[in-house]
């Protein structure tokens, strides 16, 4: 028993981001336990964009040609697939849906769970792996006694990689309780890029003086191709939306770039970013604690530095 | 109605947290009710009132943690379970609390979406599991509509309304409350509420946490001149490699 399933989520038919980085994890696993990388997905995505998940590591794909909407079906579906496959090992990225559906795989397969993987596992002294706690505040290392081993992963725990291996599709059929939870309706923002998955962020806090200067923001985030995001006094006064919030209560992000733009820098704000790789900080105030926690910081009024910013990056991207 | 609050006991969140040995050294540290259970605790007492209920609040955790528990108990929640054990991961709390609530039947079991200590977010999940009852992660609105719950939960990039029928497991986050602050007659009533201790039931350790440490700190910062923002670009691009 030493094969890894992974389970990826789709968007349009494609893979996420965050799925193939958790394929690419998934296969490094494999290659350390000796054993193979099953990827499992649902009919979100499409046949055409099966051949990405051998690209980035995965072995076989086992295509299900239901939908999974809800944590429970996607419990279901991975635990079915995981006994079928012997795995070892389940992995998935850190999404709002399979976050809640790790917990319920964990109790079916009398796994040991981890989330908030940070790093490949260590496998010299058992089944260690590194994960974030205290938000952020520690790193924590968790040996996993059980035979099999549940873990989800952060953005940029290990990245892809391409293994380009022959892709292999088998169809995969699971018996799925419909789930008791009814979905009244769906209010989501479409065109943008979701901030879990971004590569960049561009945050903004009270500095910003009001919703309506936000447009600034939304024009640097276009040009990066990065998502918005705010601190929690924002979106406390419904400047912006509460999906846009991060923090200590808000979403973790752990981008490769991350701008803050007139955000002091509060621990309960750190708490929620300081993993990201880079983090550039612009503050009109010098002694803005954010500083101390920056690579790369600007002393500056935002109203003169974002749109500055917002040329000097047009011209060189 | 009758309702379960989950509660975690954790450094209040301000606090820094030294190391010492691998191990976090947590003297001199306060502690409070975890950020997102004291949303969902707001919520729950807000509901106990609306069905003329009633509110139990539950603490996997040593002695130490009961002047946790006595301040749920001041917001509101009418009486106290504590299972006399050190949590010792998600799926050891989920099994005590699956266990005590396989006996009393709750219609409602409210958490926060995670602790802020470990951040787990495991135990709603894993406590839905046990008992076979739907879960909603995470819920920031919840309405009684009879044994019809309309809640309104995060979704990325938005939210999405659903209904679920009681019994079910909610792990809350804001705004679905405003979080309570304890009044003097609440912390004078608290005193006496009931608090019963129950012995933990046996559960296998399937994970232990080996190491803490700090986690890496960042280079001092490089600042650049807000005339010259050429320059931060060009750092982005050649130095962090980050464009």
């Amino acid at each position: 028993m030493s094969n890894v399933l992974i389970y990826v989520e789709a968007e349009n038919g494609a893979a996420k981001k965050s799925s193939l980085e958790a394929v690419s994890y998934g296969a490094a696993v494999a290659e350390m336990l000796g054993g193979k990388a099953v990827a499992v997905a649902a009919a979100d995505l499409s046949a055409d964009h099966a051949g990405e998940l051998a690209k980035f590591g995965a072995d076989k794909v086992l295509h299900f040609g239901g939908t999974v909407n809800q944590s429970s079906e996607i419990a279901e579906l991975v635990a079915a697939a995981a006994q079928q496959e012997n795995a070892a090992v389940v992995v998935t990225a850190k999404s709002i849906n399979a976050d809640l559906a790790v917990p319920m795989i964990g109790v079916k397969l009398k796994a040991s769970v981890a989330t908030n993987v940070t790093a490949l596992p260590d496998l010299s002294n058992g089944f260690v792996v590194t994960r974030a706690a205290y938000t952020g505040k520690a790193i924590t290392q968790v040996s996993l006694h059980s035979n099999v081993k549940v873990l989800s992963i952060k953005k940029n725990a290990s990245g892809t990689k391409e293994y380009n291996k022959t892709l292999a599709v088998e169809s995969f059929n699971a018996n799925i309780s419909a789930s008791k939870i009814t979905v009244k309706e769906v209010k989501k923002q479409t065109g943008e890029i979701l901030l879990p998955e971004a590569d960049i962020v561009v945050s903004a806090g009270r500095g910003l003086k009001g919703p309506e200067n936000w447009g600034m923001i939304e024009e640097l985030a276009k040009t990066l191709g990065a998502a918005t995001a705010c601190s929690k006094p924002v979106s406390d006064m419904d400047w912006r939306p509460h999906h846009e919030h991060v923090g200590q209560t808000g979403i973790k992000v752990s981008p490769n770039l991350y701008f803050a733009i007139g955000i002091s820098g509060a621990i309960q704000h750190l708490a929620g970013v300081n993993s990201s790789k880079v983090i550039v900080v612009v503050n009109k105030d010098p002694e803005a604690p954010f500083f101390k926690s920056a690579d790369y910081g600007i002393v500056g009024d935002a109203f003169e530095v974002v749109p500055k910013l917002n040329e000097a990056l047009k011209a060189a991207l | 109605m009758k309702i379960l609050i989950c509660i975690s006991h954790v450094p209040d969140t301000n606090a820094k947290i030294p190391f010492k040995d691998g191990q976090p050294d947590l003297n001199g540290i306060s502690f409070v009710i975890a950020p997102y259970d004291d949303f969902a605790l707001a919520r729950a007492v807000e509901l106990r009132d609306e069905t003329k209920g009633k509110l139990t609040v539950l603490n996997v955790g040593l002695a130490d943690t009961e002047p946790t528990i006595r301040k749920a108990l001041a917001i509101g929640a009418d009486d106290a379970i504590r299972v006399n054990a050190h949590p010792h991961d998600a799926f050891y709390v989920a099994s005590q609390i699956a266990a005590i609530a396989k006996q009393e039947n709750y219609d409602l079991i409210l958490m926060g979406r995670e602790s802020s200590d470990f951040n787990g977010g495991q135990v709603h999940g894993m406590v839905a599991e046990m008992l076979g009852l739907p879960c909603v992660v995470p819920c920031m609105k919840l309405d009684l509509n009879g044994n019809v719950a309309v809640m309104q939960r995060e979704i990325e990039g938005g939210k999405e309304v659903v209904e679920v029928a009681t019994p079910f497991v909610a792990g809350c986050q804001e705004p679905i409350a405003e979080w309570k602050i304890p009044n003097m007659r609440g912390i004078m009533s608290a005193k006496t509420k009931p608090l019963k201790v129950v012995e933990p039931v046996a559960v296998e350790n399937y994970t232990h946490i080996t190491k803490y440490e700090m986690p890496p700190q960042r280079s001092s910062v490089k600042m650049i001149d807000k005339d010259n923002i050429g320059e931060l670009v060009r750092l982005l691009r050649e130095e962090a490699k980050v464009l």
